[in-house]
């Protein structure tokens, strides 16, 4: 059974639909990719599954449960955690209330429980322990990406979305945001990503999806679109 | 108009001349006055601010909330055996406390509840359908007028006239001010004592709760960015109801305090030109923030009371309104200026 599926779902602002009758799948344990142009409908689809945009028609499905009417917050709850595009760092807070703001849900039963649950945090992101008593306003791009995936972290996801963690990042921390999200991803979260760096989320995911303008166009492994001629064309910057 | 003169209240005391002189001899003892109406204003704005950081909204219906407050302690008073007649009690210091504690009991439920009761009557239908924000300050003006005037009309009924109706409330008087010390030659009142007192423990009480608690942080993370905070899991309907509830609880408490010192000012109107100060006195202090509430509050306290040394009592209301139009006009943002978002730890 899959962790989560999207069943023919169409999410609409106003008249026109960004997203037009999705269906796809993440199985537990897996790292899927949904890559596509700016404005092919990657970022609603997001919203959609985190409850922030409501569907149009379709339904979606977690760990065989219909959530399409499940309000926002108690995904989270779920296990359904997304750092989203933009980061969404709250800027006022310092990292360590941003980092608990990710734990808003969770009742941890003791400190050692909570302090466990921010050490591997800070072991996977040093650099968050070093800046934990400073405005999350104050770090740089790539801190505040550490921070929102680390955030999401905070909450136990069982399904991590993470939407764009490479935009507008220096090459040398995309390559780092890219390494650790494998190794989350080994640790047992299942991850879904939506990217625009191509290359990168396809030669690490073991599935991925293309949209366009709001449909799926392509599906199949990572490695397998990595090498397909169109998708080369289109997203690799391959003539 | 007629809440305009309704309000006299505010301005009952101080006779004082048209001139510096004025200002310079009795600038201690404005200065204690002015400390304690603005302690008031500080825990009335804090609704103002709090709601506004979550909602952008300004909740003008707030004055009829401490209002409200003003009668929730008064018929507390009356359930605890008090009635009013021309004398004060004298019931020894420490029953007095007791009894003021849980007539600001009283009122801090009659106005939390009035606030909780109101944002979910009048604002989340609203919410819900996605209406534009002035559709949320228009419904703002109207609840402040049903509010006022269920006490004007409809509150007496239920009561047998014990309550509410055109005029004013006759006094309970617990306290009956006397001079504690005095203070670079102006004299303190315990009034003015128990005021300032209760005020700052209060705005610090609420400071520390959006600090340092996750509710707290659950209300800044609104504040900042409500599509994220919900992805952190936070229901943001359940924070703007403690939002609401927060500022209408302080307004209870304010209602207390303001009662002590203005003890005829129950009225159906009586929240009217209050809640007009202490809109003033957030957003002279930054509106969203906090601290600016508390800083705009005691600032314009003092403010108005020099300008009422200086210009004559009849203009104390008019120099509280003009400061207001300078700082929209020159500093919108206030002194402060942050949002609560913005707010550090």
């Amino acid at each position: 059974m899959p962790l989560l599926e999207l069943r023919d779902v169409t999410v609409a602002y106003g008249r026109i639909e960004a997203v037009r009758g999705i269906s796809l799948t993440v199985d537990p344990g897996e790292l899927v990719t949904l890559i596509g142009a700016n404005g092919a409908g990657k970022t609603t689809t997001m919203r959609a599954i985190s409850g922030i945009r409501p569907l149009a028609r379709g339904s979606i499905w977690f760990d065989g449960r219909d959530i399409t009417r499940m309000k926002a917050h108690d995904r989270v709850l779920a296990g359904i955690v997304q750092a989203p595009e933009g980061r969404g760092v709250f800027p006022g807070m310092t990292v360590l209330e941003n980092l608990d703001m990710g734990a808003y849900g969770r009742k941890f039963d003791s400190k050692a429980e909570h302090d466990d649950a921010l050490g591997r945090v800070f072991a996977l992101f040093p650099r968050l322990d070093e800046r934990k008593k400073q405005a999350g306003g104050t770090l740089s791009g790539g801190e505040q990406q550490m921070l929102a995936i680390g955030r999401a972290l905070m909450a136990r996801p069982r399904l991590l979305l993470l939407d764009e963690p490479s935009m507008g990042l220096a090459p040398q921390m995309i390559q780092q945001i890219f390494r650790t999200i494998s190794e989350i991803n080994a640790a047992g979260t299942t991850v879904l990503l939506v990217e625009q760096n191509a290359q990168q989320a396809l030669s690490r995911s073991d599935r991925a999806y293309i949209l366009e303008t709001g449909e799926v166009s392509t599906s199949g492994p990572g490695k397998e679109l990595l090498a397909d001629p169109a998708v080369k064309r289109a997203y690799l910057g391959v003539a | 108009m007629s809440a305009l003169l309704l309000a006299t209240p505010v301005l009952a005391d101080g006779v004082i001349g048209f001139n510096v002189d004025a200002l310079a001899h009795n600038f201690w003892a404005l200065t204690v006055d002015g400390l304690t109406y603005g302690a008031i204003y500080a825990l009335v704005a804090t609704g103002y601010t709090l709601v506004y950081g979550v909602l952008r909204l300004i909740n003008f219906a707030h004055s009829e909330v401490f209002m409200f407050g003003m009668f929730g302690q008064y018929a507390t008073l009356m359930l605890l055996g008090f009635a009013p007649s021309g004398n004060a009690y004298s019931e020894g210091t420490l029953l007095t406390i007791v009894y003021l504690g849980i007539a600001m009991l009283g009122g801090m439920i009659v106005s939390g509840g009035t606030a909780v009761g109101l944002e979910r009557v009048a604002y989340r239908p609203l919410r819900k359908r996605g209406a534009p924000s002035l559709a949320f300050l228009i419904t703002a003006i109207g609840a402040s007028f049903v509010l006022q005037e269920f006490v004007h009309f409809i509150l007496p009924k239920l009561t047998n006239n014990e309550l509410g109706g055109a005029n004013a409330q006759q006094p309970i008087v617990l306290v009956v001010p006397s001079v504690q010390f005095t203070f670079l030659g102006a004299s303190v009142t315990n009034i003015e004592l128990i005021i300032v007192a209760a005020a700052l423990i209060l705005t610090f009480a609420t400071n520390q709760f959006i600090v340092a608690t996750k509710f707290g942080r659950g209300i800044r993370a609104v504040a900042q960015d409500p599509v994220t905070a919900t992805l952190m899991g936070v229901s943001r309907e359940r924070i703007i109801m403690l939002t609401f509830l927060i500022g209408g609880v302080l307004a209870g408490a304010a209602a207390l305090l303001y009662t002590l010192r203005v003890p005829n000012g129950i009225i159906y109107s009586g929240g009217f030109i209050l809640g007009i100060k202490a809109f003033t006195a957030a957003v002279l202090g930054g509106i969203g923030n906090l601290r600016g509430a508390l800083l705009g509050g005691l600032l314009l306290g003092v403010m108005e009371l020099y300008g009422q040394a200086l210009f004559g009592t009849e203009w104390r209301d008019v120099v509280a309104f003009v400061l207001l139009i300078l700082v929209l006009m020159f500093r919108p943002t206030g002194i402060l200026g942050e949002s609560l978002g913005r707010a550090r730890a």
